[in-house]
């Protein structure tokens, strides 16, 4: 589905990606983990679009597309879907419209007509309910006021109506307390099916009790260090970025 | 060149003169006053600081060299027919002139010429809230008005009146067009003017004296979108009475130029003003937003708030002035005006000035100008929206707040209407 290889970026002449290699296939989860810096966000906003970023190197191709050809608005229509760290408040613009007016973009993408009122409420009904996203919140303007927990899950009610075959999630656990962070996660579980894929990005591994990753990686200063499976994540938590740390900078003094 | 100027504008007040004709409602004292201080001070170019970004002077120097516009026959009942606004009462001005019979109209309300406007109400009223030595358009509207409406509203009454503006003519077409609005006591009106598009080029100096009486509440609305070659420069002038609520809502979405003075007297206790403005800008024009609330007595409110999206190579002027006079303590007034640039070839020139001579008041006022939100831009691609899409999402919302606390459904949605056009290129 997803192939990356050596890819590498850059922010103001900062160099941030320095040549990641990854595969992801259809049905599979992945954790990437790394410390503060290493460069998870910037794969993330690299990967939907974002265009602070200068990409100066490789390749990313996405069920055959160069993905790196796509304006981010095309890339999300071909089913990438990134669940932001920081949900983005957009007063005046109602949940509700915003929804209507991606799915309606997505499927003229696809040669499809718009879709009814009708089939359209009683899908946004149907996914308000898995991620426990109070009815209320759908008539709102776009997170606005909307607390920590509630921009999360409404960034996995995004994401329930538009069924991406790729989704990312950049520190979907930053700022959740447990029970968010379980409603979240009960969430993305019951979206995954055997044809898309799911990227969890995140410092910590206590999301990964709850959203169990078949492969887990570790970023540090730009690369991919380290693969494994799930228990790879428990090591890190028990002991720390430092190992990894001190074990690549003395390698690339 | 100096003397050039002067002789071209000098021609020009000569040449109205001779041509427009004698408008029997106004007080000969009033034009003698008038054309005095036309006189002593011209028309306003870009050296007068209330008009700063809008040479008036060099627009009739330059485009309206000589105003030998014609006057055509427009068949009214078409017209109305396809235009009018559901649920409303509607009647229609050409070129400024009562045009249509305002025979289904409500108990309580009235609209006549103001040539058959009654005599106790122009002596009551007319050039009592804007002083003919006031300000070189008023002086000129004073002196050569020769048109306009009397609108009397005595009960209150349901379904708003919608004034429809249409103009019929060819040629540089100058007109001044007086409009009396007087609310008497207890009254709710509901009243919206709509300035509908045209090709023609024309000139319309329009100037309206709006009566509030005591705990009346007007509900007053503005659409502009007279088309890419008028001009137009509006004057309302407002008086309030005691308990009284004066809303003005201003809706400007075409005009190669359009001046606003909106200006609000709260001259008696417990009243409460809101002006409200959303203006769509491109191309060359220039549309420019005078407002001005002061505060008389004791114990009002008013509220303001004023919002563009400039585009083009367009100009957009707000000045918000709030006086509050020493009499006024216990007065709350606030002021925002916030503008979205959506070109970098387009000015925003925005200017709140409040002066407080009482001690116990509040007062703040505010003002931004910036881009449309890249991050809320990117977010709403990220979920398929294109570029386009996206943009004029964000710009909807932003003028929502505006569109929104319009009261009257068949208004909202023809403003909501003409907005989504004025964002199309």
């Amino acid at each position: 589905m997803l192939s990356i290889k050596n890819l590498k970026a850059e922010i103001n002449g900062k160099e941030i990606l320095k040549g990641i290699n990854l595969e992801v296939k259809a049905g599979e989860v992945h954790a990437i983990m790394g410390p503060n810096g290493s460069g998870k966000s910037t794969l993330s906003a690299v990967l939907a679009g974002r265009e602070d970023y200068d990409v100066t190197g490789g390749t990313v191709t996405f069920n055959g597309k160069d993905l790196l050809d796509l304006a981010a608005e095309d890339r999300a229509r071909e089913g990438i879907f990134l669940a932001f760290q920081y949900p983005v408040e957009i007063p005046g613009v109602s949940n509700i419209n915003f929804l209507r007016t991606a799915i309606n973009e997505v499927r003229k993408y696809k040669g499809l007509p718009d879709m009814e009122a009708k089939d359209f409420l009683a899908l946004v009904k149907e996914k308000q309910k898995l991620v426990e996203l109070d009815a209320k919140l759908a008539g709102r303007s776009v997170n606005e006021g909307f607390s920590g927990g509630e921009k999360k899950r409404n960034e996995i009610f995004q994401m329930a109506v538009l069924e991406p075959k790729l989704a990312i999630l950049d520190e979907t656990d930053s700022g959740l307390d447990i029970d968010a962070l379980r409603i979240v996660a009960t969430g993305v579980n019951k979206l995954k099916n055997k044809d898309n894929a799911t990227i969890v990005i995140t410092h910590y591994q206590r999301l990964l009790d709850y959203i169990v990753p078949d492969f887990v990686h570790i970023l540090y200063n730009g690369k991919i260090v380290k693969s494994g499976g799930k228990e790879l994540a428990l090591e890190m938590e028990e002991k720390g970025y430092d190992e990894i740390k001190k074990q690549y900078d003395t390698a690339t003094v | 060149m100096i003397t050039d100027k002067l002789t071209a504008t000098h021609n020009f007040l000569e040449e109205l003169a001779k041509q427009a004709g004698k408008a029997a409602f106004m007080p000969t004292n009033e034009i003698g006053l008038a054309l005095q201080y036309l006189e002593d001070k011209g028309i306003p170019n870009n050296k007068h600081e209330d008009y700063k970004y809008c040479n008036i002077e060099a627009i009739l120097r330059k485009e309206f060299k000589t105003i030998a516009g014609k006057e055509i026959d427009l068949n009214i009942q078409d017209w109305m027919q396809k235009n009018k606004c559901a649920d409303a009462y509607n009647i229609c001005v050409v070129n400024g002139k009562l045009s249509s019979d305002p025979k289904d109209f409500p108990e309580g309300v009235s609209i006549v010429s103001i040539n058959n406007a009654p005599t106790e109400h122009l002596h009551n009223h007319l050039a009592k809230y804007a002083p003919s030595n006031s300000d070189a358009l008023i002086a000129l509207n004073t002196a050569y008005a020769d048109r306009g409406i009397f609108l009397h509203v005595t009960k209150s009454f349901k379904k708003p009146i919608v004034i429809h503006h249409i103009n019929s003519s060819e040629g540089n077409l100058f007109f001044n067009v007086r409009n009396l609005l007087v609310i008497e006591k207890n009254a709710e009106a509901e009243i919206t003017e709509f300035y509908h598009s045209s090709t023609q080029k024309y000139f319309t100096n329009n100037l309206t004296e709006v009566f509030v009486g005591e705990n009346a509440h007007v509900n007053h609305t503005v659409i502009q979108n007279a088309g890419v070659a008028s001009y137009l420069v509006n004057a309302t002038k407002t008086h309030q009475h005691k308990q009284s609520i004066y809303t003005n809502s201003c809706f400007t979405f075409s005009g190669a130029l359009v001046r606003n003075n909106l200006n609000t007297a709260i001259a008696a206790e417990f009243s409460e003003t809101h002006l409200f403005g959303l203006f769509v800008t491109k191309g060359n024009q220039l549309v420019d937003n005078h407002t001005l609330v002061d505060h008389l007595k004791p114990n009002c409110q008013s509220n303001e708030l004023y919002k563009g999206i400039v585009g083009g190579k367009s100009t957009a002027v707000f000045n918000g002035q709030i006086f509050v006079e020493k009499d006024a303590q216990k007065t709350n007034a606030y002021q925002s005006s916030k503008n979205i640039l959506i070109s970098d070839d387009a000015t925003v020139n925005a200017k709140p000035e409040l002066e407080i001579y009482a001690n116990d008041v509040k007062c703040s006022h505010g003002t931004s100008t910036g881009k449309v939100d890249e991050n809320a831009l990117f977010y709403l691609k990220a979920r398929g929206i294109g570029e386009e899409s996206a943009r004029k999402l964000l710009l909807q919302a932003f003028a929502h707040e505006v569109i929104d606390q319009l009261k009257n459904e068949t208004i909202k949605e023809r403003v909501s209407e003409l907005f989504q056009e004025s964002l199309q290129d």
